[in-house]
This record gives C-alpha cells, structure tokens and sequence, in this order.
C-alpha cells in the first residue's frame, strides 16, 4: 500500500488507517462525526495527497483538453479558473472525474482520483497529440481545508497566503510562492485545497493544526460529499454509466461542434435511468449502497447511502428511472424490511444548511 | 483496549454480565464498538421474545456499517435499554455500562461455555 507524505503525522494523531484506491489513508481521528461538525461549523482538513495532480502543458494542451473531456475548457475564460468535467470513454461512460484549472493558456493542471490515476494516466496518454505534455505531479501534496472558518484559519497559519488568495473567487485557484492555492473541495463548504512540495506537508500540516483546524478522516469526507449531492466516483458512477445517468449532465458542453471523446455515443445512448437523493423517513436503519428502491412506477438502487449528521437521519444516492421526480414516495429494503423514503434534488446540505 | 474480568465473552463480540437477580445483561464488546465506529442507529429485541443460543436478535449500525448481534445463550429477553434509541453512541462512550438487553436464562450455569476476558482478548488478537 502506498503512503502519503503525512502517513507519520497521522499515525501520531492516532488516526485508525484504511486501504483507500491503493493508499493507505486516514479514516478518522476517533470521531468521524466530530470531524463532519467540524467541517460544517468551524474548519477541518483533509489529506489528499492520494490524488494525483497532472500538468497539461504546450501549445497543443487546449486542443487536446477540449477533446479529452466531456466539459469544455474553453469556458475557462480567465486564468486560475477551475472546471469539473468527465473523462469519458467513447460509449460515454464514465472513465474518471475530475477538476482542471487553468494556470495559463498554455498551462493546465488537473487532480485525478487515487483509484484511477494511472488507468486515465494511461488513456491520455493515448489520446496526446504533438505539442502537449503531461507531468504527472508526484512531487506535490495535497490537504484540503475546508468549513466556513476554513480560510481565515488558513491565513493565520500562512499569513504570506493571505494577499495572493484573500479575493480569490469561488473555483479559482493562483500560485502563491511554493503553494497553489485553490478555492475548491468537496464537502459543500467554503475553503481551499492547497498544492503544495511534498517536502512541505508535514510542516504545513502541523501549522495548519495550530491554527486550530480539525484533521478530518475519509470517513467524514465521505458523509459531507454525500450531503453536499456529489458523486463518488466508483460508487455513484463508472464505466457503465454516462453523465446523464448520474445527475452530472451540467458538466457536458453540448453547444457548438466541438467533437469530444464519448460525444457521438451520448447523442445515441438514451439514458437508462437518474440520480435522485434519498431521506429515509422512518426509523428502522442506515440506507446503503445496494439496497433495492421500489416505488408506485419504479424500481431502483442506492448508491450511496450513510447517515447524515447535519440532517440526523439517513440519506442516499439512488439510481432511479429517468421519469422520476423530487418529491416521490417509495420504499426501501433495508434489512429485508420496507421503510419509508422520499425522493429530493441534491444537494441535502450546502453551507451549514438543510436544503431539503 | 478494556476487557472487564468480570464478564463473559463470546466470539462474535457479545459481553454478557450476570446480574444480581439471575438474569443476562449483553452489549457489544470495547473492540466490536471500536470496529464498527460510531454507532447511528441500534435495534432492540422485545421483551418476552424467546432466543434460541446464536440468533440474531439485535441489529448496531455506525455510520459505516451494520451488524448483527447474537444471542449468548438461550432465554427469554426480558429487558432492553430504549435509551440508546436516541443516544446509540453511548455504547462507543462506555459499551460495558450501555447494555442492549437482558435475558432469563433459560437454563442457569449456561455461562461456562463463553469466554473470560483472557481468552478472547487472545481470540481475536491471533485472527
């Protein structure tokens, strides 16, 4: 198993490890519900030095991006602007999700998921034409800071940070010294992601804890990505499905005539089925990935499903047919045993507030 | 992690502490709360209902995962603790004194046949 730069800091903040995509990562620091309060209330981080961040650069970078994905960097307008496309296959699904930045017009960088860097590593490589490189950033780590005090902690523990990054609009990123600093993440709250020298995470991660920020495990990244509507890849989404299936058809550019990798295939394949939210209504137990959704003119499954700690109760991720709708009755097998659910739009939860 | 030598323990992570009355208090052991993490939700067998040794006769659930808990011995539930219906992380704070249910025996001296804190701390410690 693979070890991120801050493996030694975690072990001394007794983190309870697991295997996650290869790596061996934090689950949480003893209390994982703590960490998801932490996160919505105050200010948490995250190592995500698991996921790989990859360098696009060239006069041919551009061109190659707007075929290789399934949103259109070309809505990239101004530089440090952050986008959230697929990576498709040619039938459409769904090889990968991602970010990517423009750092310049030459220059972009992308973060892929740990599980699979090296498989998109491998296709892009393949779909390169001349004049474009990839640089896949080994030597960079990654920790996320996230909640509504997340980066007024984050300038008192960097205080250099604060100039480069204090008007920094909401998914843009800028370099700022040894760190990029960007205001994305994936739990519904403010924040940034910082980029950094590996040789830098130990020490920034124990700055950042003095500045009284909570380490946060995958066990509470899992529950505020969950709330805040998002995807897992692997879990909500794959190969077998396309972005229309799973609730991410805003991510594929479909104006104008730019041919794109899996564009052909989405304008034959009809979709199968959509993404709803689920909020279980009844007590009775936890909603989970696999259960089976049955409604008046649906049969469905879960995708994702956890106990929400904002909301105090259950919800889900489901697979439904594609005419069902926000609002719906159905039930849930959980145990063997029917239990009550409602179907809603996602996201459950976004700044610190129940949304549905 | 703790094991009372007071109590008994069986493979699947069960303690059972005799009470003064005769009758079975049983919970989930310091390592069973420690696997699953924070407990979220937790099912409780009604009182009167008759357990045969090994049935699945509760049901913890943490933000993870759910498991079953079993039956120590056979006997009739004559107990739960409702309480942790709205407090479930209380058996994470102090799972010997957040017992789930408690059982009548159906035959006494049945206890035996499980575990001291020894031997199933080496139990699962060999797994």
């Amino acid at each position: 198993m693979r070890r991120t730069p801050l493996y030694d800091a975690h072990r001394a903040a007794n983190a309870k490890m697991v295997e996650f995509g290869g790596w061996e990562m934090p689950l949480h620091y003893g209390s994982q519900i703590e960490e998801h309060h932490a996160v919505r209330r105050d200010a948490g981080m995250f190592d995500t030095s698991h996921m790989l961040a990859l360098d696009v650069e060239g006069a041919a970078a551009r061109p190659f991006l707007r075929h290789a994905l399934a949103n259109d960097i070309e809505r990239l307008r101004l530089p440090g602007k952050a986008l959230y496309s697929c990576l498709l296959a040619e039938d459409g699904g769904i090889l990968d999700d991602l970010i990517v930045y423009r750092l310049a017009d030459d220059r972009y960088r992308i973060v892929l998921n740990a599980a699979t860097a090296q498989s998109d590593l491998d296709w892009l490589a393949r779909l390169r034409p001349e004049g474009a490189g990839l640089r896949a950033r080994h030597d960079l780590a990654m920790l996320a800071v996230q909640g509504p005090r997340a980066r007024e902690k984050c300038w008192a523990a960097f205080p250099e940070l604060r100039a480069a990054s204090e008007a920094l609009g909401v998914f843009f990123g800028v370099q700022a010294g040894d760190i990029f600093v960007a205001r994305t993440g994936y739990t519904g709250e403010d924040g940034f992601e910082l980029l950094l020298p590996a040789a830098r995470a130990a020490e920034a991660w124990q700055r950042l804890r003095d500045a009284g920020i909570r380490p946060c495990g995958l066990g509470a990244r899992d529950t505020l990505r969950l709330e805040a509507g998002m995807n897992l890849y692997g879990q909500d989404m794959d190969r077998t499905v396309t972005p229309f299936e799973c609730g991410l058809a805003w991510t594929v550019a479909l104006d104008g005539p730019r041919e794109f990798v899996g564009r052909q295939a989405l304008a034959q394949r009809v979709p199968a089925q959509r993404m709803l939210g689920l909020v279980l209504e009844e007590r009775g137990g936890v909603l989970r990935s696999h259960q089976a959704v049955h409604g008046a003119k649906c049969e469905g499954m879960i995708t994702s499903g956890s106990f929400s700690p904002t909301m105090n109760v259950s919800i889900a991720l489901a697979r439904l047919p594609p005419a069902s709708e926000p609002g719906e009755k159905l039930t849930v097998t959980v145990r063997d045993r029917p239990l009550a659910a409602r179907t809603v739009q996602p996201p459950f939860v976004r700044h610190g507030k129940i949304l549905v | 992690m703790n094991f009372p030598g007071n109590l008994r323990y069986t493979a699947s992570h069960e303690w059972v502490r005799q009470e003064t009355d005769g009758t079975l208090s049983v919970g989930i052991t310091d390592h069973a709360q420690d696997s699953l993490g924070e407990l979220v939700y937790v099912e409780l067998p009604e009182a009167g209902r008759r357990l045969a040794a090994g049935d699945a006769c509760a049901v913890v659930e943490s933000v993870k995962a759910a498991s079953d808990v079993y039956a120590p011995v056979a006997g009739e539930v004559v107990a739960r603790n409702d309480a942790l219906a709205e407090a479930p992380s209380d058996v994470n704070k102090d799972p010997y004194a957040a017992w789930l249910f408690r059982i009548k025996p159906a035959e006494a001296g049945r206890l035996d046949n499980l575990m001291d804190a020894q031997t199933y701390r080496k139990s699962f410690s060999q797994a």
